[in-house]
């Protein structure tokens, strides 16, 4: 840690980068997931897991690489993202590779589709795929504020994303929701890449226009209300995602999105009657929905009481399945109890449909208990924590919503994951951020996390040393 | 811009507080409820995922476990020769739960037994895979086979019992089913489910322990002994002052008796040939609360006689007027009794005069042959006098020697027994059940009583009689248990 100093009073001091606390963090990262590994394989089938070897190197290849570009292209990022998605990310494989090995899915599968391959393997391939496009973010992007330029594409390409489920042929209707498009092989999910993009154009476009939000209004019984020419952004965005929500079936994206535009508007502008307002107009559009699509109504029904529900539900109808698909879920949770039933014997394959991506929560409670799937809610916590104290750290208004906005909005996805599969809220459909089987949410989350990384590093460097004045004398030091 | 940005950092840790204690609440508080859930799968997933212990017979098990190879229940149920030992057993079946040995000792069978925790917590040391412990049964073998096979096609029930010590040795019923059929949860087994459940002849139901039946004649030795015991009968060979025909009291129609030279016969002819109106003479005279009394020391109107499999309580009204309580005490009119009722009546008999308490169960075994639980033999209740059970004893061995009885012969070896053909349907329309309760004795005192019935069959009316169709089952048992034990 050298000291600058100069002939100014002001002694710039080095900000420590904190890489030695990530790589040693990193290890540990590294190490859980190997030993939950190891664990599974012990708990299945009595020996070690024949690959144990290789996916420990490959999951501490990929952290080294993004350790070592971080160290040289982000220098002074926040230490404690990368291990945290990487743990997460880790972790996830195990139990995905976990429910792979359960003798009842493959049953089902064969019975269904006449084979069985596991998701693991594609798993790992789309880490790999997240982790590049985690290192190309901070390779390519030097400055978050270059996204700036980028506000309006990012609408249009946020609309399109937000859109492309819809488009005939190219969308694919998975179980009632329309979030899917489908290229070739691939089933991509556009709304998770579109939580970043709009996460952008909301920062560009609230930084510009936040006085005018801010300050052009009325006083209404102690609430400042906006003029009507404002209102229209927020407007648009509530029918934006009531669209989503009504023409794609998808109540958690609508929710996320609304969510996260009312959290930036609100942190743009410092007023708390755009909260209000979002939480009316939000209230409004889900009693709205709620009271004809039948979609949400089941789910509602569901999270009520979800065991009277199944009684009263007539047999073999989208409400008796989903609240079927809830009473197992809550099960899987109680039967877990506190300590849990221990990596690879639960019983949360008895979920049946979506465990390892919409339901991967529950296998965490049920195997690894209360006191698992709280270490794994306060992860996410952190997650979220280091993304807030990036955006209070960072100098620039556009940087601050921007993380703000992405850490925002990863907190509202875990809540609202997390929340409906414990049977806290109606259930969504979303998917646990790096946990959950799925190519479109695992790569999208690591840029998110890049992104974060490099606003942090940003905020962190230290400033350059002021340029020496020539009218300042040398300090005379006296020696004693 | 910090301001609100750390109130959103603080709804966002209001947001995780939520979820820490949703979690709470559902892993913790309700943990327990959510588990043992009635819909919660994970308890059978549980019970069928280890082998399960084995019901035993003379060593064999009769039970056994397969791998099915199923992803959510491992291990079923199998059973050899399933329809003979049925109303021991019962079944375990995975769709359809359990019922009977198979329930009551399902927490030894599957190993959760607390007493196996010892063994348990050892095996989970040792790596061994977890087995439940075994019930070990009092059934032997060859008297089981002898009554299932003599009751072939027809419809009814054997129960036999070790007089001495209360030990069923068989226990039968036909027609019955394979609880091999269902055990599983598969298409083909709820198939041979609703089968079964659909099937009039109900071949699920026990009738050796479920199903009470009019007793008819066969009762007349439990009037015998109360008789005896009430001093209204002194000697056995003295003409009994009975008009032929017998008028019912309260009542004007005329008793029929089949048999002839009923009028003023002895207690000995009158047992020998079968007369109703001697015994409901005698019934009427005894009385009805000292007819109940001695029913009620045999196990009548008792609701919980538990093998422990718990039988049908046999019933001995208590209310009823003279008329109806000398048409009971020939076994007609209310009263009605299960087989193994009627073989504890034959046993308390043979045992001269003391009730043993009738049960199945021998031992408890862990899975690593220490005995759990071992039952002794335990006396019931002591019906009558070893005098009075001795004149009893005289009459029945006199039934098989001279009367009605004669099919249950066997060389060389003492029987007693006691015919019956018990009435019953509206206006006695339907077929007769047949009915026949015997004993075998040897120096050493009796080592076999059996109750038979057959409730319906392909004979003829005329040809329905317990001395022609229940005698011949009951004499093979006894033979079987006999030759088992030289």
């Amino acid at each position: 840690m050298s000291v600058v100093t100069n002939t100014t009073t002001i002694g710039a001091i080095d900000a420590p980068s904190r890489r030695n606390t990530e790589l040693m963090l990193l290890g540990f990262a590294v190490a859980i997931p190997v030993f939950a590994y190891l664990n599974v394989g012990l708990a299945l089938d009595g020996e070690i897991p024949a690959g144990m070897l290789g996916y420990g190197l490959g999951l501490a290849l990929l952290a080294g690489i993004a350790h070592l570009l971080v160290r040289r292209f982000a220098k002074y990022a926040d230490p404690l993202l990368l291990p945290l998605a990487t743990l997460l990310n880790g972790l996830g494989l195990v139990l995905i590779w976990r429910l792979d090995q359960s003798p009842r899915l493959i049953a089902d599968s064969m019975r269904r589709y006449g084979t069985h391959s596991g998701d693991a393997p594609q798993q790992l391939m789309y880490s790999a795929i997240g982790v590049a496009l985690f290192l190309l973010v901070l390779v390519f992007l030097k400055d978050h504020r270059v996204l700036q330029r980028y506000t309006y594409i990012s609408m249009v390409v946020a609309i399109v994303l937000l859109l492309l489920p819809l488009v005939p042929g190219l969308g694919a209707d998975v179980f009632g929701a329309k979030i899917w498009i489908r290229v070739g092989p691939f089933s991509i999910q556009p709304g998770e890449f579109a939580k970043i993009v709009l996460a952008v154009f909301f920062a560009g476009y609230l930084m510009v226009k936040r006085d005018a939000l801010a300050l052009a209004s009325r006083r209404f019984m102690g609430l400042y209300l906006p003029r009507g020419r404002d209102l229209g952004p927020i407007l648009t965005i509530w029918a934006l995602s009531l669209a989503i929500l009504v023409l794609e079936n998808d109540l958690g994206t609508s929710l996320l999105f609304f969510g996260m535009f009312v959290i930036l508007l609100y942190v743009a502008t410092e007023r708390t009657s755009w909260i209000v307002m979002g939480l009316l107009m939000a209230v409004g559009g889900a009693v709205a929905v709620g009271s004809f699509a039948t979609h949400v109504q089941s789910r509602v029904a569901a999270w009520l009481d979800p065991f009277e529900c199944l009684k009263t539900a007539p047999p073999d109808t989208n409400m008796a399945w989903a609240c079927d698909q809830m009473t197992q879920v809550l099960m899987s949770f109680g039967s877990g109890g506190t300590v849990g039933t221990g990596l690879g014997q639960g019983n949360s394959d008895l979920i049946n449909f979506a465990v390892n991506s919409d339901f991967i929560f529950a296998t965490v409670g049920e195997e690894l208990g209360l006191a698992g799937a709280m270490a794994f809610i306060l992860v996410y916590g952190l997650i979220v924590e280091r993304g807030l104290r990036t955006a209070l750290a960072a100098r620039d208004p556009f940087g601050k919503l921007l993380a703000c906005g992405l850490s925002g909005a990863f907190a509202l996805q875990v809540f609202v994951v997390a929340g409906g599969v414990m049977g806290l809220i109606p259930l969504t459909g979303m998917t646990m951020p790096f946990l959950a089987y799925g190519g479109s949410s695992v790569i999208a989350n690591w840029a998110l996390i890049a992104i974060l990384l490099r606003i942090s590093d940003t905020a962190r460097r230290p400033a350059p040393a002021p340029a020496p004045s020539p009218d300042a004398e040398m300090t005379q030091v006296v020696r004693p | 811009m910090n301001k609100p940005l750390r109130h959103i950092a603080i709804f966002c840790g209001l947001l995780v507080f939520a979820l820490l204690l949703r979690d709470n609440w559902l892993q913790f508080v309700r943990a327990d409820e959510l588990n043992t859930h009635e819909r919660n799968r994970r308890v059978t997933i549980e019970r069928y995922a280890s082998v399960r212990g084995d019901i035993i017979v003379d060593g064999k098990p009769i039970t056994g476990s397969v791998d099915s190879k199923d992803p959510l229940y491992q291990y079923k149920r199998t059973y050899v020769d399933g329809p003979m030992w049925a109303p021991v057993t019962g079944y375990a079946s995975q769709a359809y739960g359990s019922n009977q040995l198979e329930k009551l000792n399902d927490s030894i069978l599957t190993g959760n037994d607390d007493r196996l925790f010892f063994d348990r917590t050892l095996s989970m040391f040792t790596g061994e895979q977890k087995k439940g412990g075994d019930v070990v049964t009092t059934l032997n073998g060859a008297a089981q086979k002898a009554a299932f096979e003599g009751l072939g096609k027809k419809k009814g029930a054997v129960a036999a019992i070790d007089p001495q010590t209360g030990r069923i040795l068989a226990l039968a019923s036909t027609p019955s089913y394979d609880p091999s059929s269902f055990a599983g949860y598969s298409g083909k087994d709820e198939k041979a489910w609703v089968a079964l459940e659909k099937d009039k002849d109900k071949p699920k139901l026990n009738r050796a322990l479920r199903e009470i039946y009019p007793p008819g004649s066969t009762f007349k030795v439990v009037t015998a002994a109360a008789a005896l015991e009430n001093g209204v009968i002194k000697d056995i060979n003295a003409p009994t002052d009975t008009p032929e025909p017998y008028k019912l009291p309260l009542s004007t129609v005329p008793m029929k008796n089949h048999a002839g030279g009923c009028e003023n016969a002895s207690l000995n002819y009158a047992m020998e040939v079968s007369c109703n109106s001697v015994f409901a003479k005698l019934g009427d005279e005894v009385g009805r609360d000292k007819m109940v009394e001695m029913a009620e020391k045999f196990g009548f109107n008792n609701p919980e006689v538990d093998t422990p499999v718990r039988a049908a309580a046999s019933v001995y009204d208590k209310k009823m007027d003279r008329g109806g309580n000398a048409l009971s005490s020939i076994g007609q009119f209310n009263t009605a009794t299960t087989p193994l009722q009627m073989a504890m009546v034959t046993a308390a008999i043979a045992n001269d005069g003391k009730l043993m308490k009738p049960y199945m169960v021998d031992q408890l075994v862990a899975p690593n042959l220490d005995v759990i639980e071992k039952h002794e033999p335990e006396e019931m209740s002591r019906p009558m006098s070893p005098e009075t059970a001795q004149l009893v004893q005289k009459m029945m061995e006199n039934v098989v020697e001279k009367g009605t009885g004669s099919k249950a012969k066997i060389r060389d070896v003492t029987v007693g027994g006691k015919t019956g053909t018990a009435q019953h349907g509206e206006k006695n329309k339907a077929r007769p059940y047949a009915w026949f309760i015997s004993y075998a004795k040897t120096d050493s005192g009796s080592p076999v009583a059996v109750a038979v019935v057959v409730e319906d069959s392909d004979a003829t009316r005329d040809d329905i009689s317990g001395g022609g169709l229940a005698a011949p089952i009951a004499r093979q048992v006894m033979k079987a248990v006999l030759d088992s034990r030289k």
